[in-house]
């Protein structure tokens, strides 16, 4: 499998706290890699250096299908093909539906005058075959601050959707999530896979990452604690080295001590 | 998450009209402030009409309306853009008289007005970009930062005319007298027409280009605005800028009407403008707003001191009857975005 995206010893600090330390990790053309991590393991610092949001220190590299990347930006990286449903969702509460579908990435001619026409004719289209919405108290001139968790959800997703992504990241994208909606955004990691995409799915809950994806990444205080195919081993076993790697941080070394 | 109160009782009528129903109360609700606004506006002014009809029926008090309410509507206009990024100006009275210093320091040098002129309109910029750079790069918020830069640009205009009036008479024989203060058929005023050509440009950019998209979006939710590519900064920056531009122009029309400048011009727009600009329904926390709530909203205020003196009150009225009237409005206001929003 070759490698969509790579990075290289990234390392990121915040002044005085190292969030990242020489991370290295990679995900494949058409892989569905599951990072998993307690808070604070540098698992949302590590989504925000892919997507240009967060620049890493000097001596990172980023690796896009073979090519470095100097300078990754947010913009930069749309253009790549990454597109990110961000824990907080990032949307804006006061906007109509439609704004926030194009939100960042809004549909102008040469001189930047928005095609209103079309983003709203794009966004009714997406609402009945993407997000699911039927109700007609739902158009693309509501504001999203009346929306539900399983409908902002929707939009978020919706949105990496529609712009063709090639790599497409979840940032715990079940949080607040009813158990409908919880399967809804599952199905949606596998329709990736078939969609022939590649995807990092962050989430707490093992339940949830566990069957839909094909490695999983263990993040731990800044750094790689492990990865391994999913093949290798059953969730039972999976469960207990998280639980290992919350004891002493690494799940490796002390695999191999046991064994 | 709120209920639709019209679903329950709307399921019985046939689909068709269900969704017409649904787009009209949806147009209402959308422009539920708007539509509020007008409505107030219209009724203070029957009202005065009503009281004193001899006042408010005579070109006289439209010509004056016309004449001295482009002084601070002008300044609302980018104002609000500010605000709708979720920042303040409060510095727009000293750049006010800080582009018209700049003309003359120009005019005094070169002898040319026109020259003086856009001295004066990049002098505004200026100040405008200081304090969006202030403001972004910093991070001080807007509203310490900006009277902190009042207080620096009267301090520069004091300094540099030492204090000093100055008459403007060269200004006459050039075009831009007419073209900023002239009348056009001899009925309106330019400042008028001014003031509703930069609402328009405001309008549209607001509306129909990225900047104004990118606006409400970094004033809605920075950060969400920051994680999807949204130039956060720079947004904040042009509106600063806009409001340095515009304060500078109006400064300059003020002088020029008056073929005057004392360098205390500005003083005594600051709360007009801003009472234009949140009576007109635009959020201070950001990413609510419109161009045409700040029009109405200037005028309200324009409207009501007239009023009152021509309805025979004594002036000492206007203060209370300007508190009434805004704590009202913007308590409406709340009122109708926990209803509607």
């Amino acid at each position: 499998m070759s490698d969509l995206l790579q990075l290289k010893n990234v390392s990121k600090t915040f002044g005085e706290v190292a969030a990242l330390r020489d991370v290295n990790f990679q995900v494949g053309t058409n892989e569905i890699v599951g990072l998993l991590g307690d808070n604070g393991a540098g698992k949302s610092t590590l989504v925000k250096i892919i997507t240009g949001y967060h620049q890493p220190d000097a001596g990172g590299q980023i690796i896009w299908k073979g090519k470095k990347i100097e300078h990754l930006s947010v913009p930069l990286a749309r253009d790549l093909g990454v597109e990110v449903v961000y824990q907080e969702r990032a949307l804006a509460d006061q906007q109509t539906l439609w704004r926030n579908i194009f939100l960042g990435r809004e549909l102008t001619n040469r001189w930047g005058l928005l095609d209103i026409k079309t983003m709203t004719r794009e966004t009714r289209k997406l609402m009945s075959t993407v997000m699911g919405f039927t109700s007609s108290a739902v158009s693309p001139e509501s504001t999203v601050g009346t929306f539900s968790g399983g409908e902002r959800q929707g939009v978020a997703i919706t949105r990496a959707l529609y712009f063709e992504a090639e790599l497409i990241i979840l940032d715990e994208p079940t949080m607040g999530l009813s158990l409908s909606e919880t399967k809804k955004c599952l199905d949606f990691v596998e329709g990736i896979k078939k969609a022939g995409k590649s995807c990092i799915f962050i989430d707490h809950n093992i339940f949830h990452v566990y069957p839909v994806v094909d490695r999983i990444v263990v993040l731990d205080r800044g750094t790689v604690a492990g990865q391994f195919m999913k093949n290798e081993l059953t969730l039972d076993e999976l469960i207990d080295r998280l639980y290992r790697v919350a004891q002493t941080g690494s799940l490796e070394q002390r695999d191999q001590a046991s064994q | 998450m709120e209920t639709h109160p019209m679903n329950s009782t709307a399921e019985a009528k046939s689909l068709s009209t269900t969704i017409k129903a649904k787009g009209i109360s949806r147009l209402l609700r959308k422009w539920s402030l708007q539509i509020a606004l007008t409505i107030v506006a219209i009724l203070i002014w029957a009202f005065f009409l009503w009281r004193s009809p001899n006042t408010f029926n005579s070109y006289d008090i439209y010509n004056s309306l016309m004449l001295t309410t482009p002084f601070f509507a002008l300044m609302a206009i980018p104002q609000t853009l500010v605000i709708i990024v979720k920042e303040i100006d409060l510095s727009f009275p000293s750049v006010m008289a800080w582009g018209v210093a700049a003309y003359e320091l120009v005019y005094v040098a070169t002898h040319n007005v026109w020259l003086g002129f856009f001295a004066c309109l990049l002098a505004g910029l200026l100040a405008g970009f200081l304090n969006g750079l202030v403001v972004v790069k910093l991070g001080i918020p807007s509203l310490i930062a900006t009277i902190g830069t009042q207080y620096l640009w009267r301090g520069v205009v004091m300094v540099t005319t030492n204090g000093q009036g100055k008459g403007m008479i060269e200004v006459k024989s050039t075009l831009l007298y007419p073209l900023l203060t002239g009348k056009v058929a001899g009925v309106i005023p330019m400042e008028f027409v001014w003031t509703i050509i930069i609402a328009a440009i405001a309008w549209f950019f607001l509306n129909r280009h990225k900047f104004g998209a990118h606006a409400y979006l970094t004033g809605d939710n920075p950060e969400s605005a920051r994680l999807m590519g949204v130039n956060v900064n720079r947004t904040k920056i042009i509106a600063f800028c806009l409001v340095g531009l515009v304060s500078a122009f109006a400064g300059f029309m003020v002088s020029e009407s008056l073929l005057f400048f004392w360098p205390t011009m500005g003083d005594g727009y600051l709360l007009n403008t801003l009472a234009s600009v949140f009576l007109g329904g635009t959020s201070v926390f950001g990413g609510v707003g419109t161009i045409y709530g700040t029009v109405l909203g200037a005028f309200v205020i324009a409207i009501i001191n007239p009023g009152i003196v021509a309805a025979g009150w004594l002036a000492y009225w206007t203060q209370l009857i300007y508190g009434f009237i805004i704590v009202i409005s913007v308590s409406l206001q709340a009122l109708l975005r926990r209803r509607f929003v």
